[in-house]
């Protein structure tokens, strides 16, 4: 092309100099990690980290998603007790779950309890991303087992929010094993009357999408967030052909007959609220 | 042909040489007896060292030994009459998993295992036994079955895992197997799943939930294959005897670990020596579990599941 002749070339990159780096209080802005657009800190939180520009639904830490859903201080945390252990001896397990523990200052990667959504009560768990992926280890197994079996005692629906890489590899088939005790306990649950809606958020895979998130009363999904069974890489490698690209997001799962609903976050609250109000008289004849 | 495991080639080459001074002392007057008798004396040996003190990554090559014993060989073993009945109701029929029922013991039982082809072109039909969710969704139409008519459930794991396909995301591989391990959860009849040669991850588990969980001496069972796992854990899927060790997936391990009820001894060698003999151990430890379970009402069944997967897992209370 002809233009290509007239292109602009810079000579000199800007580097911002040291003063206007210390004008700028660390996160104080934000970049969406989709369309990259600069928001200010107070306009993400008011938005529950939804870009405000393109709707990409960034992760949310699991307390600022209990904050965003239940009424202020109502939600109360069980099993924080609960530590991780090393049972495989695995080399260099217990640095990593210290560090996790120490940047998200969670005891592991779910937090579960019970609190008030709009005047109703109900038991709640929900994973956290940013501790080692989300994945379920023994911990994350026996605090989802206990939250079931509290909310049963207790006559509670459960919500779960779900975010999780699947098994946790270093501890090896006790990982696997969650997945069996936390759906015998869903099933106990389920059995006594108890009403479950499991929110599937970005990610959901493995051993966690194949357990408890797929087997609620009612399977939800934030929008865009990536569910499944196989990694993509691996599906890619087995079939040996391009995958599409909304292959395994929540709206590929709806269209596909997988899910109850895609929600938007701004709409979670509302929804969750509606559904556990029609719920309500079955549970008084539990 | 027979395939042989590379840790069991000292044995295979005295077993020829053996033969070899065999045939010379058939064809020829000289009498090699003495060093026939020695020679056979040493393969003993050297077959107790060697399968008497089988390494974790040895026991994986053993339970995916091409001619290892299958669900379909062992239910022609153990049962009688076994009719097998095809499809999920709402897709189709998936060989990777079979299913029906028979008599053991003059009892009617419901048997379900995954199923893997024994030549190439078997294991193309069988997908080389790993299933798509119409395969867990069978299996878990026919166990529904076994619970209205009151009938135990036995189910053999032998896969390296649930089909990872495009087809099988979009047909609900997830919520198949979640399906599955809630519904083995409330079955108001026994279940007794043993694990016959690789129990890979969540397609092993989806048939998995049971009351005794058992092993075959050689089989494995794990999150992840030692190959996926030493790719995740050290970007090198080369290091996968390490991982075998590292991972615990052996029966003993297992056991240590308080995951499964038995270990189910094996001929030695491996399974695919003996047919008949490996037939008979499952025999006594299938009837074992059998009789214990029978004793139990319905509730006290779901109850010691329950309490059986609730003591599963390792952490502290501080």
């Amino acid at each position: 092309m002809l233009k290509d002749f007239f292109g602009k070339k810079r000579k000199y990159a800007t580097i911002p100099n040291e003063e206007s780096k210390i004008d700028i209080p660390e996160g104080l802005m934000k970049k969406c990690d989709k369309c990259h657009k600069i928001y200010y800190r107070k306009e993400w939180n008011k938005n529950i980290n939804v870009c405000p520009n393109c709707d990409y639904h960034h992760p949310l830490t699991a307390w600022d998603r209990i904050n965003s859903l239940f009424d202020e201080g109502t939600f109360v945390e069980w099993d924080r007790q609960l530590t991780t252990t090393n049972p495989l001896a695995f080399p260099g397990y217990e640095e990593k779950v210290d560090k996790d523990r120490n940047k998200t200052g969670l005891n592991e990667g779910v937090v579960t309890g019970k609190g008030i959504i709009d005047g109703q009560e109900t038991a709640c768990s929900v994973m956290d991303s940013n501790f080692r992926m989300g994945s379920m280890g023994s911990v994350v197994g026996e605090k989802i087992s206990r939250a079931l079996e509290n909310a049963k005692n207790e006559s509670l629906p459960f919500i779960i929010f779900t975010a999780s890489g699947g098994a946790r590899m270093q501890e090896g088939v006790l990982s696997l094993m969650q997945m069996s005790k936390t759906s015998v306990a869903v099933k106990r649950f389920s059995d006594a009357g108890g009403l479950m809606v499991s929110v599937m958020t970005h990610p959901t895979t493995g051993g966690v999408s194949a357990s408890f998130a797929s087997i609620g009363d009612y399977n939800f999904a934030e929008p865009g967030a990536l569910i499944g069974f196989a990694g993509r890489r691996i599906i890619e490698q087995t079939i040996r052909e391009e995958l599409p690209d909304d292959f395994q997001t929540a709206e590929f799962l709806l269209k596909h007959g997988q899910l109850d609903k895609v929600v938007h976050r701004h709409e979670m609250k509302s929804l969750l609220t509606v559904l556990l109000s029609m719920h309500a008289q079955g549970r008084k004849n539990v | 042909m027979k395939q042989v495991l590379d840790f069991e080639k000292p044995i295979v080459d005295l077993k020829e040489k053996i033969a070899e001074l065999k045939s010379f002392t058939d064809d020829s007057d000289i009498d090699l007896e003495t060093e026939i008798s020695t020679l056979e004396k040493r393969l003993e040996k050297l077959e107790n060292d060697i399968y008497g003190n089988l390494q974790p990554w040895h026991r994986v090559q053993m339970a995916r030994h091409q001619e290892r014993p299958t669900t379909l060989d062992y239910i022609q073993e153990l049962f009688t009459d076994f009719i097998e009945f095809h499809g999920d109701r709402s897709y189709g029929d998936d060989e990777a998993i079979v299913a029906g029922i028979a008599f053991y013991q003059d009892n009617p039982v419901t048997v379900i295992g995954h199923q893997r082809g024994k030549d190439t072109k078997e294991n193309i039909r069988r997908n080389f036994g790993m299933p798509h969710p119409e395969g867990y969704r069978k299996a878990l139409r026919h166990m529904r079955q076994a619970e209205k008519f009151q009938r135990p459930i036995i189910c053999f794991i032998d896969t390296k895992g649930a089909y990872p396909g495009k087809a099988a995301e979009e047909r609900g591989q997830s919520e198949a197997i979640a399906r599955n391990l809630m519904e083995m959860a409330g079955l108001s009849v026994p279940i007794i799943c043993i694990v016959i040669g690789e129990g890979g991850s969540g397609g092993a588990l989806g048939l998995g939930v049971g009351d005794h969980i058992h092993m075959l001496e050689n089989s494995t069972y794990s999150v992840i294959s030692p190959e996926g796992a030493a790719a995740l854990l050290w970007k090198d899927s080369g290091l996968a005897r390490q991982a075998a060790e590292t991972m615990k997936i052996t029966s003993y391990d297992l056991k240590e670990l308080d995951v499964i009820d038995q270990v189910i001894p094996e001929p030695r060698g491996g399974a695919h020596r003996d047919i008949k003999a490996q037939a008979g151990h499952i025999d006594a430890v299938l009837a074992g579990s059998l009789k214990e379970l029978a004793s139990l009402s319905a509730d006290e069944l779901l109850e010691k599941r329950w309490e059986k997967y609730k003591q599963i897992g390792d952490y502290q209370e501080l």
